[in-house]
């Protein structure tokens, strides 16, 4: 067992192992690539016909959609992330792999995250095109997606591996966690309508509470994710 | 002889499924022991226990040294576990998958490349991603991590199963090089001409019950250590 | 982490995990319970006249909701009792990843079920009072809205409970729920409110009238009420979880000799099963 001081570098090691390995699992399969962000560009297009394509109502509810687009991508991100963890025995084979607890969750959190910055990217640049919606503020903005996105990832990855392995595990997922994400969904959505609107003083205060939350997260992840591992 | 296994009427539920309802096993260090009994004897909760995934919820059970009624984790860094799935990515290829359980056990890349050699799969199939294999070829990589990690105990679950000729004649090399370089086998097969081959010896299970070392109990069977000479000489 | 200690002699049949709560092995009713159950009764009665009859109708206060103010003498105490209640899950659920042990993770499943009737009666009351005095069933109040999530999230933790077949695997993962999902609830709480702050401004507040008086006494009494028909449901609950358990533990030994008996004409060959002996024959 390696000591305490120790622990922290062989946790961060393994994360990056296993962010390394998500993201060869990606380069290799290109799932996300060809299916989430068409996906999550669907689901815009979507909005719009049922909103009318009136540009001032969809204009207005950009943040909105903007981050219901994000969430419904996250619950697919998330399932597919976990059924690769969860086939042929991997499961097992993570147990036994040596790798930390705490290493494995920060990693398939990191891995998630990077998938999700890049369908934010495509998002926003979805709704620039789709709804007109010119973006402002851009240190807002970009900080609102970095914490959105933490908070996500690491409920995600948590609630990911709960319900890997159990037979209702797809309509399971959603119930559980899209609750628990309706504060990221509202702070992020205020916080992207004050950037919108050019009135970033009201989105920090958001902004914190999306900082609070993945920090709130990260934490539970990291100490929960050794029971969350275990027999499945 | 140092005890490497030793189970003393162990219990394993499967959900509320006794699996194991009492085994008695010994193996001593540097032993190839096969686990032999029908299908659903229990053999592979034997081998899942020894790896620290099932918990023994009652009776003694000490795998190189650790307790695991008291902590059946604490053993999963030294086994390595061969069992029916693969335990493999399959979007990724050959060489990654070997090389990120590999470097996850802490062990060298050179380790993980020199393994797969020692399987025969470097060169093409090295870069062909796991999802395009042949059962055959998948059971070859999933031994190749195995060998990378050096593990001090291999539990092997029909190691034989989907190999060909050569594969089967490998996997013998491979328990007797393990065994040589200080680890100890226990493993599960219905190969029997093959298996009793390379077994210094065998247990029986049935219904979830160890069947021979109860009978032995009086004679001790450690009394008489397989002589270091019976290693067949591959 | 020893799930289930197997005990032979089937003591587990009277396991210690019950404790108070038990008397009669075979029933979800115990003396206490019965006792509690009668206090329950009478207080009803006594409750149901105080707010019904006995306390007066809302008519000081600037929006005089008239009989209708009575409402609240159900939705306060439900509110309270469910907040309870999901506070008894969390305390169940960080009792089980301490200690380990069945009963804990059956008080929190208890309790959270009770505590999930008790939010749907909050939200149903709170929709009827809501259309009294905001003329909608449904408006986007903070306490309501939280409310509303923190009910979906507890009917995810029950989805989850019996998702779940492998009892120590359901503890250990509804036991990391229970904990999120409490943890959860001021988050979303004041997420809620400083969204509806943003738009609405105070000017909807909770139309609280005032309450003093026979009308305080009523709302307080109704409070300790809805409290102690918590208790009494999470009595029957538990001793309902723990009995299920038990009914399911009790097939162990029948498993196990089962399962023993199943190797039994197998040690036929029992000759052939030593191990020298046999590969001594095969060369």
């Amino acid at each position: 067992m390696p000591e305490q001081s120790s622990g922290v570098a062989v946790a961060f090691a393994d994360a990056r192992l296993v962010a390394a390995k998500d993201l060869r699992v990606e380069w290799r399969s290109r799932v996300v690539l060809s299916q989430l962000v068409p996906f999550a560009i669907l689901v815009l297009v979507l909005f719009g016909f049922a909103l009318d394509p009136d540009r001032t109502v969809l204009e207005r509810a950009t943040p909105g959609l903007f981050w219901l687009a994000v969430l419904f991508s996250t619950v697919l991100a998330l399932q597919r992330a976990f059924s690769v963890e969860s086939a042929d025995g991997v499961t097992d084979a993570l147990r036994l792999s040596g790798l930390d607890p705490a290493g494995i969750f920060l990693g398939k959190a990191a891995g998630i995250a990077v998938q999700l910055l890049l369908l934010q990217v495509v998002l926003l640049a979805g709704v620039s095109l789709f709804y007109g919606a010119t973006p402002h503020g851009p240190v807002l903005m970009v900080s609102t997606c970095l914490a959105a996105t933490v908070g996500l990832a690491s409920v995600g990855s948590i609630y990911g591996v709960l319900s890997a392995g159990l037979r209702v595990r797809d309509s399971l997922l959603p119930l559980l966690l899209l609750p628990i994400l309706a504060p990221v969904l509202i702070a992020a959505t205020q916080a992207f309508t004050a950037a919108y609107e050019r009135t970033s003083g009201e989105g920090w205060r958001w902004f914190a509470l999306l900082g609070v939350f993945a920090c709130l997260y990260l934490a539970i992840g990291i100490f929960a994710f050794d029971q969350l591992l275990e027999e499945s | 002889m140092e005890h490497v296994v030793r189970f003393r009427g162990a219990i394993c539920l499967l959900g509320r499924f006794p699996a194991l309802a009492g085994v008695d096993l010994d193996v001593s260090a540097g032993e190839i022991v096969l686990l032999q009994g029908p299908n659903g004897a229990g053999k592979t909760t034997v081998l899942r226990a020894c790896a620290g995934l099932v918990p023994v919820v009652d009776g003694e059970a000490e795998v190189l040294g650790v307790d695991l009624r008291h902590d059946h984790r604490a053993v999963r860094g030294m086994v390595g576990l061969l069992g029916h799935a693969s335990g493999l990515y399959e979007d990724l290829t050959v060489a990654d998958n070997v090389r990120f359980w590999a470097r996850a056990a802490r062990a060298r890349r050179a380790d993980a490349d020199a393994a797969m050699a020692r399987l025969g799969l470097d060169g093409r199939l090295a870069d062909v991603p796991v999802a395009r294999l042949s059962a055959g070829q998948r059971r070859r990589t999933s031994l190749a991590v195995l060998v990378a990690r050096r593990p001090r105990l291999w539990l092997l679950d029909e190691p034989h199963a989907a190999l060909d000729r050569d594969g089967r004649d490998l996997v013998d090399g491979l328990m007797r090089d393990a065994v040589a370089a200080g680890a100890t086998v226990l493993f599960a097969s219905h190969e029997l001409d093959r298996a009793i081959d390379v077994a210094h010896r065998t247990v029986v299970l049935a219904g979830g019950t160890s069947q021979d070392t109860a009978d032995r109990r009086d004679e001790d069977p450690l009394a008489a250590p397989v002589p270091d000479g019976e290693v067949p000489v591959a | 982490m020893t799930p289930e200690p197997v005990d032979p002699s089937g003591g587990r049949q009277t396991g210690n995990g019950a404790g108070l709560f038990r008397s009669h092995p075979e029933g979800t009713g115990s003396r206490g319970s019965r006792i509690l159950g009668t206090i329950v009764l009478i207080a009803t009665a006594a409750f149901l006249f105080v707010a019904l009859v006995a306390s007066p109708a809302d008519t000081e206060s600037e929006n005089a909701m008239g009989d209708m103010v009575r409402i609240m003498y159900v939705h306060v105490p439900a509110a309270v009792a469910c907040y309870l209640a999901f506070f008894v899950t969390a305390v169940g659920s960080i009792g089980y990843l301490w200690k380990r042990t069945e009963g804990w993770d059956l008080l929190a499943a208890a309790s959270a079920e009770v505590g999930v009737v008790f939010t749907a009666l909050t939200l149903v009351t709170g929709s009827i009072w809501g259309h009294i005095a905001w003329g909608t069933w449904w408006e986007w109040d903070a306490r309501l809205t939280s409310t509303l999530v923190m009910f979906l999230v507890y009917i995810g933790y029950l989805a989850l409970r019996s998702a779940i077949v492998d009892p120590v695997v359901r503890a250990k993962r509804s036991a990391i729920v229970g904990v999120v999902a409490f943890v959860n609830v001021p988050i979303v709480h004041y997420s809620v409110e400083w969204w509806r702050s943003l738009h609405q401004g105070p000017t909807i507040s909770r139309f609280d009238p005032t309450i003093d008086g026979l009308k305080l006494f009523a709302l307080l009494f109704g409070m300790v009420l809805g409290i102690l028909v918590f208790l009494w449901l999470l009595m029957h609950r538990f001793r309902m979880q723990y009995a299920a358990a038990r009914l399911e533990a009790r097939g162990l030994d029948l498993a196990l000799a089962e399962r023993r008996a199943e190797g039994a004409p197998v040690s036929g060959f029992t000759g052939s099963t030593d191990a020298t002996t046999e590969k001594e024959a095969v060369r």
